[in-house]
């Protein structure tokens, strides 16, 4: 299966996001979906305990509740801080 | 080359061309939206590997909860940056450079790790039967989840409920007191 070259390439495309808080969100995303189609793709070849896309399910599960977890700590720090560039945010800076 | 792995490549290529595009691109609004295509594309290759219930939980959950969420905090929380592209400043510029050179070095470790592979050899691939095209792998999913995996199940399901109750708590509104 040459899927895994491929989804590589887009999770390490997404590592250079680093312009604006919720692209980061997208980037981040990008990585755990390169993991998830690995999953997938190797739960091809395992038919007995299907261990490739239960996991891959549960994967997608946490994905969503950290994005959710995520978007509600974007909304706060933009609460306090008016923007969502992660690079301006260094309150906790010395 | 038959007209499956035509179409195989043709949806891996639309999955990678569209990811570098939401990555590269400058206007948020589209990137998020081009995230649709990724996303959709995506299903297609899980499809591929016969993992439907997959691809269909991939849409539904992403293309229905996630992106929406993602347009809803981003319209909350953009009105400066709708209307202007944000400057290029020096040190933000060359984050940029060292963020590429890092990831084009990962992504030749990856390539090469797995050329030397050789991945169709693995022992245990040989020896598991594969998914056919005729299984019903809802079935096998549901049967999976309520009895080998019933425990990763259910902290699943607690670790939602933790989560939606964080983010709900962490988006209501302070009191005025």
């Amino acid at each position: 299966m040459l899927i895994s070259a491929g989804l590589f390439c887009i999770g390490l495309y997404a590592v250079l996001t680093k312009r604006n808080a919720i692209q980061v969100l997208i980037g981040i995303e990008f990585m755990i979906n390169a993991a998830i189609l690995n999953f997938v793709a190797f739960g091809k070849f395992d038919k007995l305990n299907g261990g490739g896309q239960m996991f891959a399910l549960f994967a997608i599960v946490l994905a969503a509740a950290g994005v959710a977890v995520a978007l509600a700590i974007i909304l706060n720090v933009y609460k306090h801080f008016r923007t969502i560039d992660p690079a301006r945010i260094d309150t906790l800076k010395d | 080359m038959s007209a499956e792995q035509l179409i195989f490549y043709f949806f891996g290529a639309l999955t990678l061309v569209s990811a570098f595009l939401v990555v590269s691109m400058q206007n948020i609004v589209r990137s998020i939206f081009l995230f649709f295509v990724t996303i959709f594309s995506l299903a297609a290759m899980f499809v591929f590997a016969l993992a439907d219930f997959i691809a269909v939980t991939q849409v539904v959950i992403y293309a229905g909860g996630v992106l929406v969420l993602m347009l809803f905090a981003f319209m909350l929380s953009n009105r400066e940056l709708l209307s202007g592209l944000q400057s290029v400043k020096g040190s933000f510029k060359l984050n940029h450079f060292a963020g590429l050179i890092l990831a084009l070095g990962f992504l030749f470790l990856i390539v090469t790790a797995i050329n030397q592979t050789d991945i169709l050899q693995l022992s245990w691939l040989r020896q598991n039967p594969g998914i056919g095209e005729n299984d019903n792998t809802i079935h096998q999913i549901g049967i999976h989840t309520m009895t080998g995996y019933l425990l990763p199940f259910e902290m699943v399901s607690i670790f939602l409920m933790m989560a939606l109750i964080g983010a709900a708590h962490l988006a209501r509104k302070e009191k005025k007191s």
